[in-house]
């Protein structure tokens, strides 16, 4: 029905996980269960996206990215784009167009539609955060999901019908100084969303149409419109909901994404996001869906990872001041210098020798190989793993989550930096080690936000 | 490499030194004039006013010859701030010896100081231009960076890490043994190796003894022609070679770099050696001040300097050889381990130890009739350092 279509999809999903009986029980409050998938103290919805879009843009077949709309309710900056770091951490040329949608929860939609309209990726990232106690806290979750759409003869999923409807609902809502969002009671927003949910499903299926669906994703951040989902949509044989929790503007993505990773061809899904009104989408798989899909799914992130306590989850969250190391914190990232060096800083390109084909990481103009001057090609480790020749572990240097762990990584292909270790399993930690490459916020000084590259171990398979 | 060198050209005729620690009480300024002091008062022949022209070396403890020329109210004297890491106190000694040699003045003076008490944080801090926050030497601290040569170490020869620590462990037992003999040593006692092995780790497998003490001081040297010497002092210290690197900085993006060697410190020896007509190192050299910033970094040295074969200082060091009775003593000060390391002043404090040792007035730690020795000064960190090596003989 568009110029454009699905052509890929991939998900991010942090390692760490807080047990929210841990929780219960370092505030006594109401014993829960399971774990809340949680985002690094280095991470952010702008790293996230990052992680999501390499793995989108990874599994679609080489087609240039034409726009970047990256939807948030999490920006790490306000009054300066994000999506130019995800940009510059994806190596675009200058004529590719980004831009936040953030804000509420329906800026995912907004990312969505805007794709879908013109092409490009829509990314959906957030950290979503609460005041310890909450049930954003306790039900929340912290991922990404990008979509790539392009030509429409690629699709992995044909968008059928498409229907939005829009309400003035004080339902949730947060000042911009504010880490937690305030709602109204639950009941009020469920019974306002209901009739909308109904009307914008009926509205999207008669568009493609359809009466009955395969799979059916709904989500709100209403908590009632997610626990009465199933009865919601009756035109469904299956309805699920977010994967992880309620995840902002990232939500409806995870929720899709998790049917994408097993829905057969020709299968048809409806997706319902009821955020300030409700948009409802219909999409039919097409054959190519099996054979575009990345690895890992949303199942088997969900599956990994490891526990984070809860005084550590706090203290990365910004709601827990502990002691520091006796040491200055760092100077904030400098603008000249980190723009002349972007592609240093957010694409991880040094620079390539034409004459002897050394590796310097960072770029240098004169080789340390043969001596030539300016004589050298760009050179990205973006996407190449390698090994650690030696590491450490600096129990003494500033880190929002100390200690800080460095390795000296030798790319696979040639080139040598050191970079710190991301998720480190300190057990795991050895010379010969596998890693590959992710995108961070070192830290964070003086307002500005220190994004550049760690390394991060392999598992002794290999990651994709 | 290509360096003439200025062999018996200079000569040093006083020395002046101040206690290294934590030195609440005492400012640069009070720093300074306590060590020049100490130098004067020591040489009577030679007043302040007799001194033509002054270097002095620091990492920040002041920007400029003023910081000198203020504390000592010279007298419109040449005095040049020398910055190069951690070797600065040596690079205004090697500098202010060329002025020397080079027949531009007669008397000059070589000052290091660092006044490191006053920041209220661990360790050394740094003052880098703007950067774009990647570069990883702002982010890891010294005795990070320098316990990588652990690993990487063990991993190369096969050392099982139990033994490595046990040398590395040796390093700082003797070192402290060495400082305890020394009364202007930061630290002066003996640490028993249990206590060592079990301190909180600081960084990879490096704990609070693995590493150089932080303080305060300042130390100095008057340096003139050689043929002159004798107007000053009955045993002068003759310069027989200087030696300085700056590396490329290769090891931190080359992957043949191993971390098991500074390539700085194994030119600036060979040169170094060259100068001096050395070509046996293990034997002509009666003794060496060494840049023991941390355990591994001795260890290391010892294979870059041809003390040792290669994968086999851990061996030579728990069998005692570089003790202060052993046949090639290393930092019988105690180094920059115990005697501290207030950064400018390490270069000639290390030329001081040398002084007192061929003047025989080292102490409970004199060595027996030395006649050639060695000061090495590092700056930087495994893979992208600058290295200093002097040869002084009596």
């Amino acid at each position: 029905m568009t110029g454009f279509g699905l052509v890929a999809y991939a998900t991010y999903l942090p390692q760490h996980r807080l047990s929210r009986e841990e929780l219960a029980t370092a505030l006594g409050s109401a014993a829960g269960r399971g774990d809340r998938v949680v985002a690094a103290f280095d991470e952010d919805a702008t790293t996230m996206a990052v992680e999501a879009a390499r793995r989108a843009v990874a599994a679609q077949s080489g087609q240039p990215v034409s726009a970047i709309h990256f939807a948030t309710t999490s920006p790490p900056y306000l009054d300066k784009t994000n999506a130019s770091a995800i940009h510059a951490a994806l190596g675009l040329p200058n004529d590719v167009f980004a831009a936040d949608v953030a804000g509420s929860a329906r800026s995912g939609t907004a990312a969505w539609r805007a794709s879908l309209a013109s092409g490009g990726i829509a990314v959906l990232a957030d950290v979503r955060t609460g005041l310890p106690g909450s049930a954003d806290e306790r039900a929340g979750g912290d991922g990404a999901a990008a979509f790539v759409f392009g030509d429409p003869s690629e699709s992995i999923a044909d968008v059928l019908g498409i229907a939005s409807l829009t309400a003035e609902l004080l339902d949730r809502w947060r000042g911009p100084e504010r880490p937690d969002a305030e709602v109204w009671e639950e009941r009020f927003g469920l019974e306002s969303y209901e009739p909308l949910i109904k009307q914008a499903t009926e509205r999207a299926l008669g568009a493609a149409g359809l009466s009955h669906v395969d799979h059916a994703v709904v989500t709100s951040p209403n908590a009632g419109v997610a626990k009465r989902a199933p009865g919601l949509v009756p035109q469904a044989a299956e309805v699920t909901g977010s994967p992880i929790g309620h995840c902002g503007a990232a939500d409806l993505g995870l929720g899709l994404a998790a049917v994408l990773d097993r829905a057969v061809a020709g299968a048809t899904i409806l997706v319902v996001s009821a955020v300030d009104g409700c948009d409802a989408f219909v999409l039919r798989s097409t054959d190519r869906l099996a054979g575009r899909r990345t690895a890992p799914s949303v199942v088997d992130q969900l599956a990994a990872g490891g526990t984070v306590s809860y005084p550590t989850y706090l203290t990365w969250r910004g709601q827990l001041t502990r002691e520091a190391p006796r040491r200055p914190e760092p100077e904030r990232p400098a603008g000249p210098p980190s723009f002349r060096g972007d592609s240093w800083k957010f694409n991880l390109a040094g620079s390539r020798c034409t004459s002897c084909a050394t590796v310097h990481l960072p770029p240098e103009r004169v080789c340390k190989g043969c001596g030539a001057i300016d004589a050298m090609e760009s050179y990205s480790v973006a996407h190449r793993t390698g090994t650690i020749a030696t590491f450490t572990v600096d129990r003494l240097a500033f880190s929002p989550s100390p200690p800080l762990v460095s390795a000296v990584v030798d790319f696979d292909g040639g080139g040598r930096c050191a970079l710190e270790v991301a998720d480190a399993d300190l057990a795991a930690l050895a010379v010969g080690a596998r890693v590959d490459v992710t995108f961070r916020r070192l830290y964070t000084s003086g307002g500005v936000h220190n994004y550049f590259w760690k390394a991060r171990l392999l598992d002794p398979v290999e990651r994709n | 490499m290509a360096s003439n060198g200025i062999a018996d050209r200079v000569a040093i005729v006083g020395m002046g030194c101040t206690a290294f620690g934590e030195h609440w009480t005492k400012s640069v300024t009070d720093l300074l004039l306590d060590a020049t002091s100490e130098c004067f008062d020591s040489t009577p022949s030679l007043s302040r006013a007799d001194v033509d022209a002054y270097w002095l070396g620091t990492l920040g403890s002041g920007q400029s010859g003023l910081t000198l020329s203020k504390a000592l109210a010279l007298d419109y004297k040449p005095v040049t701030r020398v910055e190069n890491y951690c070797a600065s106190g040596s690079e205004a000694f090697r500098n202010a010896c060329y002025a020397v040699a080079s027949g531009a003045y007669d008397r000059v003076m070589a000052v290091g100081a660092e006044k490191l008490k006053d920041s209220g944080f661990s360790g050394l801090l740094r003052g880098d231009p703007p950067g774009d926050g990647t570069a990883a030497e702002l982010s890891v601290t010294a005795p990070a960076a320098f316990s990588l040569l652990d690993p990487a170490y063990c991993s190369k020869y096969g050392v099982d890490p139990d033994q490595m620590r046990e040398a590395m462990t040796h390093v700082a037992w003797k070192n402290h043994y060495n400082g305890a003999r020394n009364p202007k040593a930061q630290f002066r006692s003996v640490v028993a190796k249990e206590k060592i092995e079990s301190a909180p780790k600081i960084a990879g497998r490096l704990g609070v003894f693995d590493c150089s003490g932080v303080s305060d001081g300042a130390a100095c040297a008057v340096i003139v022609r050689a043929e002159d010497a004798l107007d000053y002092t009955d045993r002068p210290m003759y310069v027989k070679g200087l030696s300085f690197v700056a590396g490329p900085a290769s090891g931190a993006m080359d992957p043949a770099y191993d971390f098991t060697t500074f390539p700085e410190v194994v030119r600036s020896s060979q040169d170094a050696y060259q100068q001096a007509g050395i070509t046996d190192p293990r034997r002509q050299i009666s003794f060496a001040e060494v840049h023991d910033c941390f355990t591994p970094t001795e260890l290391v040295l010892m294979e870059d300097m041809g003390f040792s074969e290669r994968g086999q200082a851990w061996q030579d060091i728990l069998a005692g050889d570089f003790d202060l009775g052993g046949r090639l003593p290393i930092n019988p000060d105690g180094g920059l381990k115990s005697f501290g390391h207030p950064v400018g002043a390490s270069g000639l404090r290390m030329l001081y130890e040398c002084w007192l040792q061929f003047r025989g007035e080292a102490g409970e730690r004199q060595l027996t009739n030395p006649q050639l020795a060695m000061t090495h000064n590092l700056g930087g960190r495994p893979g992208s350092c600058v290295s200093f090596v002097s040869i002084v003989g009596a």
